[in-house]
């Protein structure tokens, strides 16, 4: 510690090719810190409020395919399972397509059992919920995004159930209240969602009558989800709609791979910076104890031994790498929320520091290690006689 | 004037590999960002391409009114009657409409690469596919026949998900299904489905109607007077597309996505490239200093002292471009890929490397030389020609 000094001071010998060298490192860094966060992104996707005691039923060949809500009853029997809810896709918007709503029409009684403790309602809301017909909970999230007010009411464009009363696909809900999300990790996945009563929706729709999108179950011991979702998908063989269960977390993690291999474009793109960035650094490296050399021969005549000279450089090569490493994933760590809003529904962690101190670090030793090496076996007569 | 200009770039182009390491940093840089915008954009490019080729001018989709997508959609069988009575459309031999009324669904097919399940299209097709789709080709086997459980995949649908070689067997919902052809459409969005015949897909499904009718007309010019005779029909709500339109608006967000995603990434790393450049152009000055300080003693101005410092960089960068480029089209063009497009079906696409993205990746890469060049030729240009010589 007592050589910082004498580093630092080397590191800024040429003031303008160390903050060249340090901006580069840092743009770098902050690439570096987005990619890993949007990889992680999409690697750990979340999977709405569920956690690991979720399993998902859909059809087993198509998940557009219905199944008949009588399967509910079914699949409530089986050893495990502890409650059983089903959902349909309502496909909505507000006004104009861009404004996607998340519109999902639940049984109250089963969806609230199973979702016990992750959503936050007052009591006085999730009983007007309850007793109005037409009522609908929204995220406030989403309330804030359209200026919705409790006691609206707000028409629903779904692009796929028309109403049986006029074959119209304009549904009107009255907002009774709003709910949020007790886990924050979840917040956004559920920023869009807006709770209806299925039986308004399995009434009001022309077509489809008694049939759901998918289940969702919730199982007392998640050791055993494996097994249970066998011995659902095992009432359903051989019928007309065999099913597919799954944990929640691998069925949003399925659907998050149908985007393709988001991961290996992101780790080509880190790739190509690296790439580019070892010969930056390095050849800062290289010119740097090359300018220096008489320098380091000096030291050594002052009894700075071989490995103490190689560690001067590696440390000023770990310096200048850290230091930007550091200011880039914080810039990063920054921009978290200009990602976000690329991400609707992804959670953004900032799990990138500590492979990207890794990678700082790595970066350091492999372009401070040949010149340190130079530095190391320098001969003190040929170096001060400037033969190089 | 000239003279001059061209006697300091000959001399700087001389000196160049004694300067090899710094010189490197440009090239090496700059082909990394050239390389990275070219591929994302030729992802883009690939993804539009594909849905933009979908289609003709002269070709109609119709859609229950207000379903955004097929798979959205629901005609009954007395709303293809209705329409199949429009005018405006091509008629064949018996005349009846070259119409296909089509359900589309989609089924889990795992991908080859991933071995995950993902959508793909399954389309039911009514018997004049061939004559509303003449661009559709059999390469390999056969055409399914109405009323089996046949199907035929489409080229890009074949390279990407398991099992659907000629003479395979799928399973979907209670029954097998035999791959009797794979088929090329004009490399359109198509060549990533499934087609088999519609009633035959309708009873698999237990569908009654259909999601689309896709019908040809005779001109593009009948295309307002086919879709007023059908809009303003009491008996039926429908949406009547160009097909092209429809596509087109299926492709818009993600090709956006890909766009934006890629010219920011792009950007941040231009700039990173542009300090690299910065850096070993002042150390290319810094060692000519010598060399410079000679020059303007000797009567060179400063303004060909400063272009010949510019040029250098912009050769350089021009070389680290061509070389981005040029890997980009070596490792991904024609690359196959799939994604989940618009209509919650996967989209196989190629990543096409075009003549005008690898100008687009060029003229970045000038830019950067350019940018990154200028202040170490200002330094060059006002190097104090005494000192310059002293300090030697």
């Amino acid at each position: 510690m007592k050589y910082f000094p004498l580093i630092w001071a080397t590191l800024w010998r040429k003031k303008t090719r160390t903050i060249f060298t340090l901006l580069s490192v840092i743009v770098a860094f902050l690439l570096f810190g987005m990619l890993e966060t949007v990889d992680y992104a999409f690697s750990h996707p979340s999977a709405g409020v569920t956690g690991a005691d979720k399993l998902i039923t859909t059809n087993k060949y198509s998940i557009t395919l219905p199944l008949p809500i009588a399967d509910a009853q079914q699949i409530r029997s089986v050893p495990g399972v502890a409650e059983v809810t089903w959902i349909s896709w309502f496909g909505a918007y507000y006004q104009e397509s861009k404004n996607f709503v998340f519109a999902l029409p639940v049984d109250a009684d089963s969806y609230f059992n199973l979702h016990k403790g992750e959503f936050i309602v007052s009591d006085e809301q999730m009983q007007a919920y309850r007793n109005t017909r037409t009522g609908a909970l929204i995220n406030d999230a989403l309330m804030k995004k359209f200026g919705w007010k409790v006691g609206d009411k707000v028409p629903l464009h779904s692009t796929i159930w028309t109403q049986k009363k006029d074959g119209s696909l304009d549904w009107t809900f009255d907002i009774v209240g709003t709910f949020s999300v007790k886990d924050p990790t979840q917040a956004s996945a559920q920023s869009q969602t807006l709770l209806f009563h299925y039986d308004l929706f399995d009434e009001g729709r022309s077509f489809g009558k008694g049939s759901v999108g998918w289940f969702e179950a919730r199982v007392s011991d998640p050791s055993q989800s494996a097994a249970i979702s066998n011995r659902i998908d095992a009432l359903f063989a051989n019928s007309p709609n065999e099913t597919k269960t799954q944990p929640a977390n691998d069925f949003t993690m399925a659907f998050v791979k149908q985007f393709g291999d988001i991961g290996f474009v992101l780790r080509a793109i880190l790739g190509a910076v690296f790439f580019a960035l070892l010969f930056l650094t390095g050849n800062t490296m290289m010119q740097s104890v090359r300018e220096r050399i008489p320098e380091l021969a000096i030291l050594k005549t002052l009894g700075f031994g071989d490995g103490m000279v190689l560690e001067l450089v590696l440390a000023e090569s770990l310096l200048l790498c850290v230091i930007a490493a550091i200011i880039g994933l914080v810039l990063s760590f920054a921009a978290l929320p200009i990602i976000k809003q690329g991400l609707q529904g992804m959670e953004l962690s900032p799990r990138a520091l500590i492979p990207g101190m890794a990678a700082a670090v790595l970066l350091a030793l492999i372009v401070g290690l040949p010149p340190a090496l130079r530095a190391m076996r320098l001969n003190i007569v040929d170096a001060l006689a400037d033969k190089r | 004037m000239f003279k001059q200009l061209t006697a300091v770039i000959l001399m700087s182009l001389q000196t160049l590999p004694q300067r090899m390491g710094a010189s490197s940093v440009i090239v090496i840089g700059i082909a990394g960002v050239v390389a990275v915008l070219v591929s994302v954009l030729a992802m883009g490019a690939g993804f539009r391409h594909t849905l933009a080729d979908t289609g003709r001018p002269d070709r109609v989709i119709i859609l229950r009114g207000g379903s955004d997508a097929e798979l959205n959609s629901n005609l009954t069988r007395t709303d293809v009657a209705t329409i199949s009575n429009a005018p405006g459309m091509v008629k064949d031999a018996s005349g009846k409409a070259v119409l296909s009324s089509e359900l589309v669904t989609v089924v889990n097919v795992p991908k080859i690469d991933t071995g995950t399940d993902a959508n793909v299209t399954l389309r039911g097709v009514g018997l004049k596919l061939t004559e509303v789709r003449p661009e559709l080709k059999i390469v390999e086997g056969r055409m399914f026949r109405p009323a089996v459980r046949e199907l035929i995949a489409g080229v890009g649908a074949a390279k990407q998900f398991r099992g659907l070689n000629v003479g395979n067997v799928l399973h979907l919902r209670n029954a097998d299904w035999t791959v009797t052809g794979v088929f090329t459409s004009n490399g359109d969005v198509h060549e990533s489905e499934l087609l088999a015949d519609v009633d035959t897909v309708g009873s698999s499904v237990e569908r009654n109607g259909y999601s689309s009718a896709v019908a040809r007309l005779v001109s593009p010019a009948e295309f307002t007077r086919f879709k007023d005779a059908l809009t303003t029909d009491p008996q039926l709500k429908v949406d009547v597309q160009r097909e092209p339109d429809y596509y087109a608006a299926q492709s818009k967000q993600l090709t956006r996505i890909i766009n934006v995603v890629g010219k920011t990434v792009a950007i941040i790393m231009a700039i990173g490239a542009m300090f690299g450049a910065l850096n070993s152009m002042y150390s290319a000055v810094a060692a000519r200093g010598l060399e410079i300080a000679t020059l303007r003693a000797i009567g060179f101005g400063a303004l060909p002292v400063l272009l010949s410092v510019m040029i250098e960089a912009l050769l350089l960068s021009l070389i680290g471009g061509i070389i981005g480029a040029s890997l980009a089209w070596l490792f991904f063009n024609g690359h196959s890929v799939s994604t989940l497009g618009g209509a919650f079906a996967q989209v196989v696409f190629q990543l096409t490397v075009t003549p005008a993205l690898i100008t687009t990746g060029i003229v970045w890469a000038c830019i950067i030389g350019l940018l990154g060049g200028f202040f170490p030729a200002l330094r060059a240009a006002r190097l104090p020609v005494a000192e310059a010589l002293r300090a030697a």
